[in-house]
């Protein structure tokens, strides 16, 4: 095959030595850990403190909720990554893991990277086959000391939580006065419950000290990373930026990972929406029976001249796409965020994918095409809900925005959100009540008059001269219904033609080149920081990697130029069928031997070993100089038990 | 091309009601549908309901699913935006429709298969959220594009033009929309425009969900002998049970009726309802004892018509009483709300952040 030929002939410098067998120096933030519990008992604000605090800490860092599609009872996880250099997509190695639920153990020793260490509670003992001599097993009794120290069931099980963080933040070198200020701002109107947290913090930081070599080598130092970032999640800033963009519709149907994106409109909306001397709202959340009527109330809603939007995830896009269809045809601007998750059918609710892509590319019977944008992360969540609403209405249909589970439900640090006063919403082309009063020929809703492919609306309730019936039946360009070939198919071409129109004002995508590189590595959505991490992991090594995101579909003009500079193209995504290369194929110029799937799709965010171990199977990327997992970490002892 | 437009050549005597405007101006363009369909005069009766209501065409939103009813919005209100929009769906793009401008009068126009088949959740959901919109159902009982399929509202023992008898249970709108909460509900018949016309105006006065029923005969595939939905089955089982008027804010209630016969029902825009005739044990403002006087005259085999059920107005809880009371919005429409007051701003924006640090 061509492409092996290619591939053969793209290889790294000789590898660098590694240093087996030494016990590495000191680091400093640069570190991951799991936490694994069981969901219902209380450990997301556990986690969430722990995040915060090393937030606070002024380092970069990201947290991800790695939870079951249940309500009580079954396994969960939270992994937290802290990185100086800002690389905090998710890693699979883990130098600590907190082993809280005893169901999990097996798996949760087995993922900590050798040299690290386990940190159990030893109130009872650790099954001896779970026993690994290359790590470190920290046992704290940590049911013992919040029976020992509280009253009443919830709240032992509540602090046996905060006692990880207290003896973490020994052992990592958390700064203890962060933690503590965190629970004081938490809990400010709570006294009873403030002290019961911050004696469970002593509890465990006090125990880590006693009982440990307090800090590990590998811990955290307060530097200055975060100055001008926030925390928050995807779901949270494209509801902000719905508000933003002022968007007085939304409806939809329940769905994870969706859910928290109206949710969170709803908070925005009740903080900032309030009529201050009525009290009544300046908008309208309707939660509807199905994701058809959801999508039936946008485009209705839309039609009527508000800005109205959806939120769902995959299987809620499948039952909208009836109604896709026709906002495509009868041009109606409405947006759609897709907050993918893993299919097909119900797949795994809580779990990430970008599995969505070509569907939402293509969705509805008969010849549709839509405009698709791709945040990478929260900020472009923001930023790109924003200017879904303005391509809606300039190119009068819908509009999706594809994000994912990882990108809209977990913690990400983020430059801070900006916003410029002088924004006005791009209505596109609406007349007015005056221009068609001042019209001297009739108004024809699907006539190309400016020769964009772009016709000019009306609203109704307007004017007498702006009605028109439209219709997800055969019509021509004067909004009249048709059966006949050439006004039906004249309508069809123009829309086509205006879609095709929109490319180039959509987000550019995200271009990094490198001097001499060879291969590109082209990716999509959530991808992005484990592509980048990979493509510095690649430099160090000697291979030059040139990066590009695409960041909207149809594809901007500048996709196609990057593919042919390349000889091969590593498109990098998370799905089966490798769906971004597929649209590259179909809808660009571009050889399909020059472009290679890298693919994960297990539900996990993906990080940068995934792409590294994807790039090795078809090129020799050598190995790295001073390689972590080339590295033993020294003898492995178990921690002190009671 | 089935598309056919009408001369707009009007005859200089036509009568003009205050806006100015004569019947014709309120008509769409020429029916497609065959000759005799029930549907046309329904047509009829919504152009002489709003030409005499005065409601200027523009302010209004006609909405449709799919199949013969769902075209039916392009035979009137020329000058009123419309959506033929899917089948079944119709309930949602009004109430969106609704959500996003208040001020738009909504009809929405369906049928028995968009209604009580593809759109049974839609309709039933549409009702609940009690959105302000009046509802009519062009109910004969068949699929007619298709060819005369029986649908679900289809009586036990009817018989299609084929000779098949029908053995599943209808399901009937009225029956259906007063369990769900209806404020509004009538049954009528598209060969009585006298009863239909003041309907339909108390619906589209009605504030909150109005649904009218109307027994509209399919003269292709449903008016056979045999069939319980055409026109000599609707004729000869009529049962004309309640008699109303609709009086207009301004006007006082005929003086013709012994006032002790006359039941007024206000409605929430000074308008009222005035129950003209009734049978004796009959309340058309007592839900359940309405439920069951309706099913008992259908186990009777009569069709029973008329503005059979409405609310008293006003409801108790005085804001909650449609989709925008609920939803505790602004009186203005949200549609073209000043973005202004929509987006909170930059200093707005760096304050929230500092939530999220």
């Amino acid at each position: 095959m061509a492409v092996d030929n290619r591939l053969s002939a793209i290889g790294g410098d000789t590898p660098p030595a590694s240093t087996n067998g030494e016990r590495p120096a000191a680091r400093v933030n640069d570190l991951a850990f799991k936490i694994g519990t069981v969901n219902g008992t209380g450990s997301a604000s556990a986690n969430g403190l722990l995040r915060s605090a090393i937030f606070r800490m002024g380092i970069p860092v990201s947290g991800k909720n790695l939870f079951p599609s249940n309500i009580q009872g079954l396994p969960t996880w939270y992994e937290i990554r802290a990185n100086a250099d800002g690389h905090t997509a998710r890693t699979a190695r883990f130098d600590l893991v907190v082993a809280m639920n005893p169901a999990t153990y097996r798996r949760d020793v087995e993922e900590v990277t050798p040299g690290g260490w386990v940190m159990y509670d030893s109130t009872w003992p650790l099954p001896r086959e779970l026993d690994r001599d290359d790590v470190t097993f920290l046992g704290i009794p940590l049911a013992k000391m919040t029976v020992d120290n509280f009253k009443g069931s919830r709240v032992r099980i509540l602090m046996k939580n905060i006692c990880y963080v207290g003896a973490l933040a020994a052992l990592l070198k958390m700064d203890l006065e962060i933690v503590r200020g965190l629970l004081n701002e938490t809990f400010a109107a709570k006294a009873k419950l403030l002290d019961a947290n911050q004696l469970a913090i002593s509890l465990g930081y006090d125990y880590a000290l006693e009982h440990f070599d307090c800090p590990l080598p590998v811990h955290l130092e307060t530097m200055d990373g975060n100055r001008d970032s926030i925390v928050i999640d995807g779901n949270t800033a494209a509801a902000l930026g719905c508000v933003y963009a002022g968007a007085t519709v939304a409806a939809w149907y329940p769905i994870t990972p969706s859910t928290s994106l109206v949710d969170a409109f709803t908070g925005f909306c009740h903080q900032f929406r309030k009529d201050p001397e009525t009290g009544r709202n300046r908008f309208a959340i309707i939660q509807a029976e199905d994701e058809l009527a959801a999508a039936g109330m946008v485009i209705g809603a839309a039609w009527a001249g508000a800005r109205a939007f959806t939120s769902t995830s995959g299987a809620g896009l499948s039952l909208m796409s009836e109604f896709i269809g026709l906002a495509y045809y009868a041009e109606v601007p409405s947006v759609f965020f897709d907050v993918q998750r893993v299919g097909p059918s119900t797949g795994m609710p809580t779990r990430t994918q970008q599995g969505d892509i070509q569907f939402a590319a293509y969705a509805s019977h008969g010849d549709t095409r839509h405009i698709v944008i791709f945040p990478a992360n929260p900020h472009e969540c923001f930023d790109f809900a924003v200017e879904a609403f303005d391509l809606a209405e300039r190119f009068q249909t819908p509009i999706f925005v594809l994000t994912d589970l990882d990108i809209g439900m977990n913690d990400w640090v983020i430059p801070k959100l900006e916003w410029d006063d002088s924004y006005r919403p791009d209505r596109g082309k609406v007349l007015t009540a005056e221009e068609l009063e001042a019209a001297t020929g009739p108004f024809h809703r699907y006539l190309d008059v400016d020769g964009d492919g772009i016709p000019w609306r009306t609203l109704p309730g307007v004017h007498p001269n702006g009605a028109y019936l439209t219709r997800g039946s055969g019509h021509d360009r004067f909004g009249n219904y048709t059966e006949d070939s050439e006004p039906y198919a004249d309508v069809l071409a123009r829309v086509g033609r205006k879609i095709d129109g929109a490319a180039p004002h959509l987000p550019a995508p995200e271009i990094r080149l490198s001097d001499g590189a060879r291969i590109g590595l082209v990716t999509i959505g959530g991808c992005r920081g484990a592509v980048l991490e990979a493509v510095e992991a690649l430099a160090e090594r000697g291979i030059d990697a040139d990066y590009m995101r695409v960041r909207a579909f149809p594809f901007h003009p500048d996709v196609e130029p990057f593919l042919a500079a390349h000889e091969v193209n590593f498109v990098i995504e998370q799905n089966r069928d490798g769906q971004l290369r597929k649209l590259l194929i179909a809808e660009t110029d571009a050889e399909k031997d020059a472009l290679v799937s890298i693919l994960y799709y297990g539900g996990y965010p993906m990080s940068s070993h995934h792409v590294m171990d994807g790039l090795a199977s078809h090129i020799d990327i050598g190995t790295p100089a001073g390689s972590r997992e080339s590295v033993a970490l020294g003898a492995p002892t178990h921690g002190a038990t009671p | 091309m089935s598309y056919i437009k009408k001369p707009r050549v009007h005859h200089p005597g036509l009568t003009r009601n205050r806006l100015g405007l004569t019947r014709r101006d309120y008509e769409g363009t020429m029916s497609t549908l065959c000759a005799g369909c029930g549907h046309d005069s329904i047509t009829a009766a919504i152009i002489e309901a709003f030409w005499e209501l005065e409601i200027a065409p523009h302010e209004v939103a006609k909405t449709s699913g799919i199949g013969c009813s769902g075209k039916t919005p392009t035979y009137f209100l020329k000058e009123a935006h419309g959506f033929n929009g899917v089948h079944g769906r119709m309930p949602s793009i009004t109430t969106g429709a609704h959500a996003a401008n208040r001020e738009l009068v909504c009809i929405g126009v369906s049928g028995d298969g968009d209604s009580l088949s593809i759109g049974m959740g839609q309709f039933a959901h549409v009702v609940r959220r009690n959105v302000d919109m009046l509802y009519i159902i062009e109910n004969n009982g068949v699929y007619g594009l298709t060819k005369g399929q029986f649908s679900a509202s289809a009586d036990v023992g009817s018989t299609a033009k084929r000779g098949q008898v029908n053995r599943e249970h209808p399901i009937d709108s009225v029956l259906l929309s007063l369990n769900l909460g209806a404020g509004f509900v009538a049954r009528s018949f598209s060969g009585d425009k006298e009863q239909l016309v003041p309907i339909i105006q108390a619906g589209l006065r009605h504030r909150g969900f109005a649904l009218i029923d109307i027994i509209s005969p399919c003269v292709t595939f449903n008016d056979h002998r045999g069939s319980t939905k055409s026109y000599q089955y609707t004729r000869d089982n009529y049962n004309q049970l309640v008699y109303a008027d609709f009086v207009p804010p301004a006007e006082e209630i005929a003086t013709s009726f012994e006032a002790g016969d006359v039941r007024s029902v206000a409605m929430h825009d000074g308008s009222r309802i005035a129950f003209r005739k009734v049978p004796e044990d009959y309340d058309p403002t007592d839900r359940d004892q309405v439920y069951s006087y309706i099913r008992g005259r259908q186990q009777a085999g009569e069709v029973a018509t008329g503005l059979l059920y409405v609310e008293p107005a006003p409801r108790e809880a005085t804001d909650a009483v449609d989709f925008h009371g609920i939803h505790g919005t602004v009186d203005e429409p949200l549609s073209n709300y000043p973005f202004e007051d929509l987006c909170p701003g930059a200093d707005a924006l760096e304050k929230l952040q500092k939530r999220f640090r």
